[in-house]
């Protein structure tokens, strides 16, 4: 379970978090909803320890990361960036099982570059995809690769960070159906920040809104439609009226 | 604009400085800490050690060719004045050895080598691949800088000895072809002149150069700005740093090894 409480960021006199209050129940998938700049990659950052909070807390199963013992807390999260963020410099495989060459979950090369293939295939590359680099990939397969990064290790809580953004819609489908089955299948708890709508109903057990640094609605993506919420309203039917200021 | 703008101005800019030159203090030492403490990444480190130190031979070579050979015209007709063009082979030897080595190597890898680690790194910053390395359970210090920082200390020393002997060469071809010199009394006298002291200060001074090539290209590569302009100015400000670095570096250690 992941607890956020009353977490506050600042960048100077840009107030980004002003108080957000979040809780992840253990298994679930909560996408995190809400319009460009407001915050969604720091509150994400945040709980990854990328960010450090001014102040508040951030608990995964009631304890706060400590220092000391960040790579073993770093262990259980898997994470796709929006880009894809694969190294470069190595092989897809050697991207895929990054974590199985080395530290606390190295594995011998043989064992984790099978295990590397095995997660390329649960999501729909071949084989021969883990000997190209990064750079031979198209952006839909790079998105993939960094998917099966993100599952190599089986850890128990995946972040995904707009993971449709740049993809044409039926690529987006596929991504989001492959979300939705590896949470499922894995058990893992998923924390999803997006703002395409599409996305949001496929992967979603819950939804929260993101708007001017708190939890505008937090609930159920059953209640996400109903919800009189004025700030929900009009994001999910993007009007361009509402109480969300849009600059034209 | 009051009176004291200026000053305020001048103020700013003196505090700028000094925090900058405290960052960059701290990332040193960060850095070096990391050169000793487990986990180690020897894949890293040799490849660090090939892109720095072998493949900067080809310039480096170069480039002390020409200097050495230049080196040894120059001092012939300088010698001329008062009859001296005997100390051709000796002065070569030691002016390369001592400093046109070492500053000219370690001024070609911060040209080569600072450029590429501060472009390396600020593309992986901009592109959250140091934040994936971070999720991944990996120190990005440990992972992309201690290999950087240790692999451009050992290796420009050891580009220094083979620019030193290219140097040395390209003068003694000068001077057998071009100032008719005896080639066996052009070594002689190189091998006579020439001390342990003159060499191996060279050396040292290289091995600070490689530290501050690495140092600045991994500082401004971790630090760099937003897209295509962010990583254009680190790779930029990494390349000016490292070389005036370099320069004031040399004079320091030249105070240090040879002020009575």
């Amino acid at each position: 379970m992941i607890e956020l409480r009353d977490v506050h960021k600042a960048f100077g006199a840009n107030t980004v978090l002003n108080g957000v209050d979040l809780t992840i129940p253990k298994g679930e998938s909560m996408v995190i909803i809400g319009g460009s700049g407001t915050g969604k990659s720091v509150l994400l950052k945040c709980v990854l320890g990328l960010v450090t909070p001014d102040s508040g807390q951030i608990l995964v199963d009631g304890k706060a990361a400590e220092r000391a013992s960040r790579d073993a807390f770093l262990a259980r999260f898997g994470m796709l960036f929006q880009g894809g963020a694969l190294f470069d410099s190595l092989p897809v495989w050697q991207n895929v099982a990054f974590r199985l060459l080395r530290g606390a979950q190295k594995r011998p090369k043989a064992e984790a570059r099978e295990i590397a293939v095995e997660k390329l295939r649960r999501v729909g590359l071949k084989p021969a995809v883990a000997d190209l680099f990064p750079a031979e990939l198209s952006g839909g397969m790079q998105k993939r690769v960094g998917l099966a990064r993100a599952i190599a290790a089986e850890p128990e809580i995946i972040f995904f960070d707009e993971p449709t953004t740049g993809l044409d819609p039926i690529m987006s489908g596929v991504i989001n159906e492959l979300i939705r089955e590896i949470v499922v299948e894995m058990g893992a708890t998923a924390m999803t920040i997006t703002h395409d709508m599409t996305s949001v109903r496929a992967i979603a057990d819950k939804v929260a809104m993101l708007h001017g640094g708190v939890i505008q609605w937090t609930g159920p993506v059953s209640e996400l439609d109903a919800t009189p919420d004025p700030y929900v309203q009009q994001f999910i039917h993007g009007r361009a009226e509402g109480p969300i200021e849009s600059v034209r | 604009m009051t009176l004291t703008s200026p000053l305020a101005a001048l103020g700013r800019q003196v505090l700028g400085a000094l925090a900058a030159i405290g960052q960059i203090t701290l990332f040193a030492l960060t850095g070096i800490s990391h050169i000793f403490r487990p986990p180690f990444y020897p894949r890293e480190f040799l490849n660090a050690l090939m892109q720095i130190g072998y493949y900067s031979l080809p310039v480096v070579g170069l480039t002390t060719l020409f200097t050495g050979g230049a080196l040894a015209l120059q001092i012939y007709a300088g010698g001329a004045r008062f009859s001296a063009e005997s100390v051709v082979p000796s002065i070569v030897a030691i002016g390369m050895a001592r400093e046109l080595g070492p500053v000219l190597g370690g001024l070609m890898v911060a040209a080569r080598v600072a450029s590429s680690i501060a472009a390396e790194i600020g593309t992986m910053k901009v592109t959250e691949q140091i934040d994936a390395l971070t999720t991944l359970s990996t120190n990005p210090m440990k992972y992309l800088v201690a290999p950087r920082l240790l692999a451009a200390t050992l290796a420009v020393p050891a580009l220094v000895a083979v620019g030193d002997s290219i140097g040395i060469m390209g003068g003694y071809l000068v001077g057998v072809t071009r100032l008719d010199f005896n080639a066996a009394t052009y070594l002689k006298n190189t091998r006579d002149f020439l001390e342990f002291w003159d060499v191996a200060s060279g050396l040292w001074k290289g091995a600070a150069f490689g530290f501050i090539v690495a140092l600045a290209g991994c500082y401004f590569g971790m630090n760099s700005g937003r897209g295509a302009q962010g990583v254009g100015k680190a790779t930029k400000t990494a390349v000016v740093t490292a070389s005036v670095l370099i320069l004031a570096a040399n004079y320091l250690l030249t105070e240090v090894f040879f002020s009575a």
